[in-house]
């Protein structure tokens, strides 16, 4: 049994199913990344992916056209990040708790939705796996790397546009002055209000985003909390990577990773109670949060609402 | 390079910006009561002005931070509406606060580029704009690298960021909201060149300071106000500091305080070999030992950086030492917490009062028994007595003469001279027997600057043992009966006041070591 985990074609199997279930905590924890870099802190990602994965799973069966479903899904997010963006920007709520209330909202509805327009689980016909030309020849590699959907490779090639944004733009240079000093900020004339906005729909629209690449093409289909608490994985993937997306990416693939090996485990059968196999990542997640807090010092402004004086 | 575009009406740059008649309140105090200001290109006009009279607020309302109530202000003899900073840097004026508006954790260049359009469209142009800044830097004599994060500046270079920010958005006229109160006397006289290289270039500069000698060096005009009306404005030239003093106080003050000899007593406080980290894990202390006596001031003198605050923060049990002891009145007090110290009688007036003397969302009540509110009489059985509380409260405000609307306000609405004497009035009122007092002038108006030195000849008097921290060898001299001076973490002497000279100690703070005399 033993021996089996580590055979080349289990390996390969695991860090492919790895690279791919790495997917939604990619899109979720970049949108939450700009979010937390402007002095926004969104705990209602989960509710959002939730939002996002029906709208997704539900227009893409409706009007049988996958990217159809992605659109639906970046504005359900969208939309949501804005209701957010007002109650914590204009009406000054405070962060955490609102967050939660968006995290219900979205939990609720979504399950509303789907009883009320499916009734029962249905399947989709994801996005089919995209073989990259001689890549995915290469052996082993190939397997793991190239052998994806379309959405898999989107999210690794956010990471960079998300580092390039952040670090090379006007926008990015705003978003990270306006999440350390609001006041140095708008006392140059760069609108809080507005960079907030921006950052925090931005963010709920991958968070939408990642919860279609649940339901249209990691598991296709649509079920009841289907995310099971992802998206706050996700928000603690934001600290571990310190609020850098080279930071969040690594999160991603470690959690990740422990994913893969505990549902492999837990098909092959292997004497550990299956319930602490699922507990693994959640176990690793605590673990590797201690371990990660002291590394780098969080945004100054996050969590705290910005007003002007008068 | 990146500009901003400019409507000042009429004329390309900035010839005369004039308040008229402008009234700003706050709940329960009238900040600004009618006052005319104005200022032209190629002047410093000085705004001058006990704690609390009303010139950052007045200053404020020109850089649109604040709406006034009344009033109203012209450019070039337009009316204009200033209704935010962008407004007022796009007719080009430029505010340097008295606390920085820097994002720490990024760059120089970044800093600068904030806000403003790039050339290279949604990309950064973090070059170009590097490159004006040494431009600027040269033109100006404001060297600063444009690749440092600003929290590896000291004080003086994020003030220099600060200004090149403003004259990188084209500012014509500069507000400098009292500049000079964080730098040291060498620094002071390289910032002066830059006005007047500013003025040589035609900008016009609004300058607010409570060192008289500084306006009188650097201003062509003068505007005083008190209790925010303007009571005189005039030329500089033909007047002395008196007249100065005068129109700002309603009064005569004498510059420098009267002494009584000193009665010493035995050994208060001791330091044995203290060494501790900065900030930074640095060496901050390396070795430093000092005795201070009951009745007698020790002054502190130094340039700042060299370990001052390390060393008050040592004493009263802030920072932890490496290697060392810290003795109050023979008992071994090394490593002991906050608290304890309190309870035998240190008292402390650190440097960053908004920082770390004062909760700035509590009320002045409560900031003045934040270290007794645990005891009677200020409490009982774990509940707050809220009217023996502020009777104490009412008493010691008129005591210190702190010019607050009540005693419920927040320290945070308190102009920065007030939020001082509030800490004095806690500290002192506890009746220590040994205080240490760093820069506890910094900030001030010279009508409290001399309420303060006058308080603490009086805690001499009655014999507690002070240590005086400061950067202003003019105040050490005057208060100090032994003079210590650090440099680099280390003391390099320690002088009486009567053997000691400014020159000395100059060379001294500058860690040039002659043979002295030890005291
Ligand atoms: N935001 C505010 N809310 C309430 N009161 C305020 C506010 N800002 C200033 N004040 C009050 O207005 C008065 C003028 O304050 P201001 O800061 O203009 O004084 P200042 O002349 O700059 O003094 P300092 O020399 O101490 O800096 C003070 O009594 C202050 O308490
Ligand atoms: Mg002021």
């Amino acid at each position: 049994m033993i021996e089996d985990l580590f055979s080349t074609t289990v390996l390969v199997g695991i860090l492919a199913s790895g690279i791919r279930l790495a997917t939604p905590y990619l899109y979720a924890a970049i949108g939450e990344t700009f979010g937390q870099r402007s002095g926004v802190l969104n705990l209602g990602v989960d509710g959002q992916m939730l939002l996002g994965a029906f709208a997704a799973f539900y227009v893409a069966l409706t009007y049988q056209n996958l990217w159809l479903g992605i659109l639906a899904a970046i504005i359900v997010g969208g939309l949501m990040g804005l209701a957010m963006a007002y109650v914590t920007v204009n009406l000054q709520a405070q962060q955490g708790i609102s967050g939660i209330g968006f995290y219900l909202f979205g939990l609720g509805m979504s399950d509303l939705l789907f009883q009320k327009l499916l009734g029962t689980v249905e399947t989709v016909r994801g996005f089919p796996s995209l073989y990259i030309p001689f890549l995915s020849d290469i052996p082993f590699l190939g397997d793991i790397f190239f052998r994806q959907n379309i959405l898999v490779y989107l999210a690794y090639l956010l990471v960079p546009l998300a580092w390039f944004v952040m670090n090379k733009t006007t926008l990015g240079l705003k978003i990270r002055a306006v999440g350390e000093n609001p006041e140095a900020a708008d006392s140059l004339g760069v609108s809080v209000a507005r960079v907030r906005y921006f950052s925090i729909i931005l963010g709920g629209m991958l968070s939408g985003v990642a919860g279609a690449s649940m339901s249209i093409a990691l598991l296709n289909v649509f079920q009841q909390n289907m995310t099971s608490g992802l998206g706050f994985i996700a928000v603690a993937l934001v600290y571990f990577g310190g609020w850098r997306p080279g930071g969040v990416l690594l999160g991603a693939l470690l959690f990740s990773m422990v994913n893969a090996l505990q549902l492999w485990i837990q098909v092959k059968g292997i004497q550990i109670p299956s319930d602490f196999a699922v507990m693994m990542p959640y176990v690793l997640t605590i673990l590797v949060l201690v371990l990660a807090v002291q590394r780098v010092r969080p945004p100054s402004a996050l969590t705290k609402p910005f007003e002007r004086e008068s | 390079m990146a500009q901003v575009e400019k409507r000042v009406p009429g004329t390309e740059r900035i010839q005369t910006v004039e308040m008229r008649g402008i009234t700003k309140r706050f709940p329960g105090v009238l900040a600004n009561d009618k006052v005319d200001f104005d200022v032209r290109a190629g002047e410093v006009h000085a705004l001058l002005g006990e704690n609390g009279a009303g010139k950052s607020t007045l200053m404020k309302i020109l850089y649109g931070m604040y709406a006034p109530d009344e009033g109203e202000i012209l450019i070039n003899d337009t009316h204009v509406e200033i209704h935010s900073p962008t407004d007022a840097i796009q007719y080009g004026i430029g505010m340097i606060h008295q606390h920085f508006m820097l994002v720490e954790t990024l760059t120089v260049t970044e800093n600068v580029a904030l806000g403003l359009p790039s050339s290279r469209g949604l990309l950064t142009d973090l070059d170009a704009v590097s490159k004006r800044i040494r431009e600027l830097a040269q033109v100006y004599g404001l060297q600063v690298d444009p690749n440092a994060y600003i929290w590896q500046l000291a004080v003086g270079q994020r003030q220099r960021v600060e200004i090149i920010k403003a004259l990188y958005r084209g500012a014509d006229l500069l507000i400098l909201d009292e500049p000079t109160a964080v730098l040291t006397p060498q620094e002071v006289d390289e910032f002066f060149a830059t006005i007047r290289q500013m003025v040589a270039e035609g900008h016009a500069i609004i300058f607010i300071s409570h060192k008289l000698h500084e306006v009188l060096a650097i201003s062509q005009r003068v505007t005083v106000l008190r209790d925010g009306k303007r009571v005189a404005s005039r030329e500089t030239a033909g007047c002395t500091k008196a007249d100065l003093a005068r129109m700002m106080v309603g009064r005569e003050i004498r510059v420098m305080p009267e002494k009584p000899p000193a009665q010493v007593g035995d050994v208060m406080l001791e330091l044995r070999q203290v060494q501790a980290q900065s900030d930074l894990g640095t060496a901050g202390l390396k070795g430093v030992s000092l005795q201070v006596y009951a009745g007698e001031i020790l002054g502190l003198a130094g340039v700042s950086g060299n370990g001052q605050r390390e060393l008050a923060q040592v004493v009263c049990g802030l920072r932890p030492i490496t290697s060392g002891r810290v003795l109050l009145k023979n008992e071994d007090v090394t490593g002991m917490l906050p608290g304890e110290l309190t309870k035998r009688m240190l008292a402390y007036i650190p440097e960053e009062r908004m920082k770390d003397a004062m909760i700035q969302q509590f009320t002045v009540c409560e900031n003045i028994i934040l270290r007794d509110h645990n005891k009677p009489p200020y409490a009982q059985r774990g509940f707050l007595r809220h009217n023996i509380i502020g009777e104490y409260t009412d008493k010691l405000i008129q005591y210190f003469k702190v010019k607050t609307p009540s005693r419920d306000t927040q320290a945070r609405h308190l102009s920065g001279g007030n939020i001082q004497k509030v800490v004095l009035a806690r500290e002192l009122s506890r009746q220590p027997r040994v205080l240490v007092a760093a820069q506890p002038t910094r900030g001030l108006d010279i009508g409290a600057t001399e309420y303060v030195h006058n308080r603490l000849i009086e805690e001499r008097q009655k014999g507690t043992a002070i240590l005086l921290i400061s950067e202003d060898l003019d105040e050490i001299l005057a208060l100090s009966d032994r003079i210590a001076v650090i440099y680099e973490g280390k003391i390099m002497g320690v002088v009486n006041r009567q053997e000691a000279t400014a020159e000395q100690l100059g060379l001294l703070m500058a860690g040039v070591k002659e043979e002295l005399t030890p005291a």
